[in-house]
């Protein structure tokens, strides 16, 4: 598939980059001229994403996430999340709703959210090497110009 | 920090602010337990008027604090939600546990 004004970014499984990868994506999905709502979408998948890799595929470590922004053909917004983590062993499992192996502080509904917010959600996972997100996003053209 | 409260007969309200993530999650409710336990209310209630964003770590402390609310046979109450925190609370399900009171578009803030 085509491609537009792609953007790799690197950075540390430090909580703190929770805000700035959603902000970051946000800014990136601004010049498709989304609307607040999707903007909101977009951020909320990003943050489940990007918070997987810190608490999931380093538990115990800071390792690097890597998070690639493009522009595909008809308005469609992609993010890859991918990390070098522990990688998930069931996929579809991890998927469930309510299921964590985060403990009580998580609420199990990070691939839900992505799921629900995102028009495409695809989870790539070999235990021992890592995790890759991809998340799609139609972004609606609106009226005008 | 982001939570201010108050006590006002025996209603706590917890007034959330700023965006709610894993990073300020692990804060937001270690400080409502410290609440709660201080206070043991017989009402709860979590006020969302100024949360700026929240992913699924914001459901989290909802389940927390509807748990330890529960155990002290008391309610909880999730007060002026803005409209990206209710969409999380939505697609996570959270109304079929509790009612979800929507920030009204008139509620100055």
């Amino acid at each position: 598939m085509k491609y537009d004004n792609q953007i790799t970014l690197e950075f540390p499984s430090l909580s703190r980059n929770e805000a700035f990868a959603r902000g970051v994506a946000a800014v990136y999905c601004a010049q498709l001229d989304p609307t607040l709502d999707e903007l909101g979408d977009v951020k909320t998948a990003v943050s489940e994403a990007v918070t997987n890799c810190i608490v999931h595929a380093y538990p115990d470590s800071v390792g690097t996430v890597i998070m690639r922004l493009r522009i595909l053909e008809g308005g469609i917004l992609e993010i890859m999340v991918r990390d070098r983590g522990v990688g998930i062993a069931d996929v579809e499992q991890a998927r469930a709703p309510m299921f964590t192996t985060g403990g009580a502080g998580r609420s199990g509904m990070g691939f839900t959210i992505m799921e629900s917010f995102m028009t495409h959600l695809r989870v790539v996972s070999t235990p021992g090497r890592g995790t890759t997100v991809y998340l799609r996003r139609k972004i609606v053209r609106r009226g005008g110009a | 920090m982001n939570l201010t409260s108050f006590l006002q007969e025996k209603q706590l309200t917890i007034c959330l602010t700023g965006e709610i993530d894993h990073h300020s999650a692990r804060e937001i409710m270690q400080a409502l337990e410290r609440k709660v336990e201080l206070y043991l209310p017989a009402r709860c209630v979590l006020d969302f008027g100024e949360v700026a964003f929240m992913d699924s770590s914001g459901i989290a402390i909802v389940l927390f604090a509807l748990r330890r609310m529960r155990e002290l046979d008391g309610v909880l109450e999730l007060l002026s939600i803005p409209p990206q925190p209710y969409k999380v609370m939505k697609a996570s399900g959270l109304d079929r546990l509790i009612e979800l009171k929507r920030r009204e578009l008139h509620e100055v803030r």
